[in-house]
Parts: structure tokens; C-alpha cells; sequence
């Protein structure tokens, strides 16, 4: 009989994971479980072209309805798994089925985290921004005139700034931190962003600390500040990271560490178990990192179904992510963990690219509306080849040409 | 109106459909499970993993990449040639009725 891979969650990486494992093994069986009700969808439009009704539901399926059914994927949507008998290889649904499997892909992804309920998070007008779901509903309080104040100076806060602010929303962005974008990026990407935003007439707040959610019956109506100011708002979007769903991984005993542990080749401590995208915690530079984007879970799940094939493939690829705020496209090659120096590159009109350098070695770099260095960062970190610090900031230093050479 | 396009698929096979004018040829071919046709990113020219090669014949009409197309078409997988296109980029129109592209190895 064939083998049979259950597939937990069917966004980015556990879709992934089921187009590679078809294209790899045409008798391979094949299920796919979603806990949302809506067919599989793409995630990072949500806060951009989606809000801004610019891309339609129909054109941001990750696969048409047809896929699943030419390619004998079984999609079963409005449940999820509940525990997982690693001894009997079965796993329980929501809507009490039972599937045995031969090798298991838990893509189950990660939840925003949550104003506490107890300092008005519950309160209705406030917002979490990662699913159609929240979309949808953001769409409806954007309209002009209102207020919305965004907690949280992250790339989803300020792509959902952004996408209010073009519709006539006044937005203010409350940050803990002395700076936007701190935990990800240079203080030279914080400031151009925060130039962007005031550009476009979104208040940025740094260093506010943030005693509650003011409500009055039951809805928010703005966000009081240690030290007793309150922002007046509409609406509230929470913007304070996410945390991986390894609830039903670690019942079932494995190993957890900020996210599910798995191996380069994205197997968890039990080796028919393999964990994708932001729920997996993988090898890093002698650590274990969990990434939260779009080509980390692609590739991660593209690996797991490669491995489950009987590969002994190991997941090096280079990462990139993307936002679109206002008229910027932000294109990020590489990562930039502990980067000591910063090269900017002021290119023609609203060009700009800051690279990350570590010992005099380039990490990473921030892109905006600059594709040529994005692209050819991508391709550079792909290589392997080492460009150092002094190169880069030769005059007249060119990527390309450094590639070529 | 409908445009009929045509893929000519690595492993040999040919999948043609009716499109609608306005759509563009990676909605287009994500909808007709064109493989090798992946448009990871949504459309938004981040990831060039919508790759074609526009049939010769085609080339004027289909027209010329963008600047941001252009850098972009520097990281995909196969190599980029004259005909390189991403299908995110080229929106359907009469003018494209019977436009073949090539699909590269995935």
C-alpha cells in the first residue's frame, strides 16, 4: 500500500510540502488538514494588495480547488489535530476522525499574540492582523477619517499603518521600543521607515509604554499611556509578534524550544515527525532559529517532502522576506544576526539599500525600492562567496560587477 | 473577452485555457495547475519564481520586461534569456490570443 503523509496545516509550507511530495511520488497518499474553513490562502497579501481591495479572494488561493482533486490531495478544512499517538502513527482530528499516517508534517504555523484581555485586549475594535479572517474584518473599519492607533512598530504594524493611512485613516504607531523595527533591523532602516510613514502623515511613537486599552461599552476607544495620556482611537491593531502553535507537538512529547526542534533536514526528535515554516525551530549557526516568512516555510516544506521520499536533503536556504508600505517595496536579502557595521547605498531617486556586515563580512541587506541589490544580494549570499566591507565601500563598487568577477 | 494561452510544459505536456482579459499570466497559470509556474510571492515581483520563456513568435506582442522585472529575472532558477518574462508582469489582452510560452524546468 502507499506510504500515507498527513500534512497539519495548509498554508505556505504545509502546501508546500504536498506539491513537492506529489511531484516527487505520484502514488504517494496524501492528506492535508486546515484548520480554517476558507480554501488554502496566500498570507502575506492580507496586509497589503488584499486590504487595500486591490487583489480579490479568488486571486490569492494558493492552489485552485481543482489542484487538490488532480493531484489526489485530500483537503480536509474546519479542523484540526488534537493528539498525536506517535507509538500507533495515528493522529486525532477536531471532528473525531482518526488518520494513521507513515510520516507526519506539522506546518501549523503561529498565533498573534494577544493584548491582555485584562487591560481591554477583548474589547471589540481590537484587532490582530494574520488571517483572512482579520482582513477582512480590518477592511471594514479602514474608512476615512477614523482613528486607528497600531500597538506595535513591527512590519505587520506598519504594513497595516500604511494600508489605513492610504485610505484616509488617521494612524498613530505606539513602539516599546526607542525605535520601530528594532528587534529585525538597523537604526538606519528604522529611521527611513519612520521618514516614510510621517511622510504620509502616520504619527510614530517610540519609547511609549502602554497601560491599557481604553474601552466604553464594550469597544475600544483608545490606548492609555503609562503616565496617563490616552491616544483616542476607532480601532486597535496588535502588532506584538507571534508565537508557534507547538501545542499538539508537545503533548505528543516532542521536543519544543521555541517553536517544534527539528534537524537541518526538518525531522523532529521523532523521525517520522517533520515540523515547516513558523512553527519549526531549525539549525542556525551552531543555534536553532525559527523564521517567520513566506519562503522559509516554501522551502522548509519542500524539504520535509523531499526527506519523506527518502532524501537525506538539508534545508540551506538563503532568506529573503518582502514588505510594501506606501509606495516603498522593502526587499530583505539574507539575515543580519549579529551584524557590527552598516553600509548605505543612496542610489538614484527613492533607491536606497543598507548592507549588514558582521567581522568585516556581508550579511544581509534591506532593499528598498532597490531590486537590482536585492536580487543581487540573493544571488551573492547564494554563492558563497565572501564580500567583505572594504570591497563594498569602494567608490564605484557595483554588486553585479563583483559577481561577475 | 478571452484570450487562449498555451504552456508548454518541461516534461513535455501542453495545457491551454481561456483567460480573461485583465488577468495576469501567473493568476492565470496557478488556476490551470501549470507546474513550474509557482508565483510564491503573490505577484508583487519579490521572488521571480514565475518564469516563462515567451514564444519567440510572441516576443513583440508580449512585450519587453520592466526595470524591477528585469533585476528580478537576474535570480531565477533557470537561465534568464531574451525571452525571459515573469508571468506576474504580462496581463492578458486581446493582442495575446494564442500566445505561447515555455515553461522552464522547475
Amino acid at each position: 500500500m502507499a506510504r500515507h503523509t498527513v500534512i497539519v496545516g495548509a498554508s505556505h509550507g504545509g502546501i508546500a510540502a504536498a506539491a513537492r511530495l506529489r511531484a516527487l511520488d505520484p502514488l504517494a497518499q496524501i492528506t492535508v488538514v486546515s484548520a480554517e474553513d476558507a480554501h488554502p490562502y496566500q498570507r502575506p497579501v492580507l496586509s497589503k494588495a488584499y486590504l487595500s481591495g486591490k487583489a480579490a479572494l479568488e486571486t490569492i488561493a494558493l492552489r485552485p480547488a481543482s489542484w487538490f482533486a488532480e493531484n489526489s490531495i485530500n483537503l480536509l478544512r474546519g479542523m484540526t489535530a488534537t493528539t498525536i499517538d506517535r507509538a500507533a502513527q495515528t493522529v486525532s482530528l477536531s471532528s473525531g476522525q482518526n488518520l494513521s499516517y507513515d510520516a507526519l508534517v506539522l506546518a501549523t504555523g503561529a498565533s498573534p499574540r494577544q493584548f491582555p484581555a485584562d487591560r481591554g485586549g477583548a474589547l471589540k475594535g481590537v484587532h490582530t492582523m494574520r488571517d483572512l479572517g482579520d482582513a477582512d474584518r480590518l477592511k471594514h473599519e479602514m474608512v476615512e477619517g477614523r482613528r486607528l492607533v497600531v500597538i506595535g512598530g513591527g512590519y505587520i504594524g506598519l504594513e497595516a499603518a500604511s494600508e489605513a493611512a492610504k485610505k484616509g485613516v488617521q494612524v498613530t504607531v505606539l513602539e516599546a521600543a526607542d525605535r520601530i523595527v528594532k528587534r529585525v533591523a538597523a537604526r538606519q532602516t528604522s529611521d527611513h521607515l519612520r521618514a516614510l510613514h510621517q511622510g504620509h502623515g502616520v504619527t510614530i511613537r517610540e519609547g511609549v509604554h502602554i497601560d491599557r486599552i481604553a474601552g466604553s461599552n464594550g469597544s475600544a476607544v483608545g490606548v492609555e499611556l503609562e503616565g496617563g495620556e490616552t491616544v483616542p482611537a476607532d480601532f486597535v491593531v496588535v502588532g506584538i509578534g507571534i508565537s508557534p502553535n507547538t501545542h499538539v507537538a508537545e503533548n505528543a512529547g516532542l521536543s519544543i524550544g521555541n517553536g517544534v526542534v527539528v534537524d537541518s533536514c526538518m525531522r523532529t526528535s521523532d523521525p517520522c515527525v517533520y515540523a515547516v515554516g513558523d512553527c519549526a525551530s531549525f539549525p542556525y549557526e551552531g543555534g536553532h532559529i525559527r523564521l517567520e516568512s513566506v519562503q522559509n516555510a516554501n522551502d522548509q516544506g519542500a524539504v520535509a517532502a523531499a526527506n519523506i521520499t527518502g532524501q537525506e536533503l538539508v534545508y540551506r536556504s538563503t532568506p529573503w522576506f518582502w514588505s510594501d508600505q506606501f509606495d516603498m517595496k522593502l526587499q530583505i536579502a539574507g539575515l543580519n544576526t549579529g551584524y557590527d557595521d552598516i553600509l548605505v547605498q543612496s542610489g538614484t531617486g527613492s533607491t536606497r539599500a543598507h548592507l549588514y556586515f558582521r567581522d568585516g563580512a556581508f550579511l544581509a541587506a534591506d532593499c528598498f525600492n532597490d531590486p537590482v541589490t536585492f536580487a543581487m544580494s540573493r544571488k551573492l549570499l547564494d554563492s558563497g562567496k565572501v564580500l567583505t566591507r572594504e570591497q563594498a565601500g569602494q567608490s564605484g563598487f557595483s554588486l553585479k560587477a563583483f559577481l561577475t568577477s | 473577452m478571452m484570450a487562449k494561452i498555451t504552456w508548454n510544459l518541461a516534461n513535455g505536456s501542453i495545457i491551454s485555457a481561456e483567460v480573461a482579459d485583465g488577468m495576469n499570466l501567473m493568476n492565470a497559470a496557478v488556476a490551470n495547475n501549470v507546474a513550474g509556474v509557482v508565483g510564491e510571492c503573490g505577484g508583487c515581483l519579490s521572488c521571480a519564481t514565475c518564469h516563462v520563456y515567451v514564444d519567440e513568435d510572441w516576443t513583440d506582442r508580449a512585450g519587453k520586461p520592466g526595470d524591477i522585472e528585469d533585476a528580478m529575472l537576474e535570480i531565477t532558477e533557470a537561465p534568464k534569456t531574451e525571452f525571459s518574462r515573469l508571468s506576474c508582469q504580462v496581463i492578458v489582452s486581446p493582442a495575446l490570443d494564442g500566445l505561447v510560452l515555455i515553461v522552464p524546468q522547475g
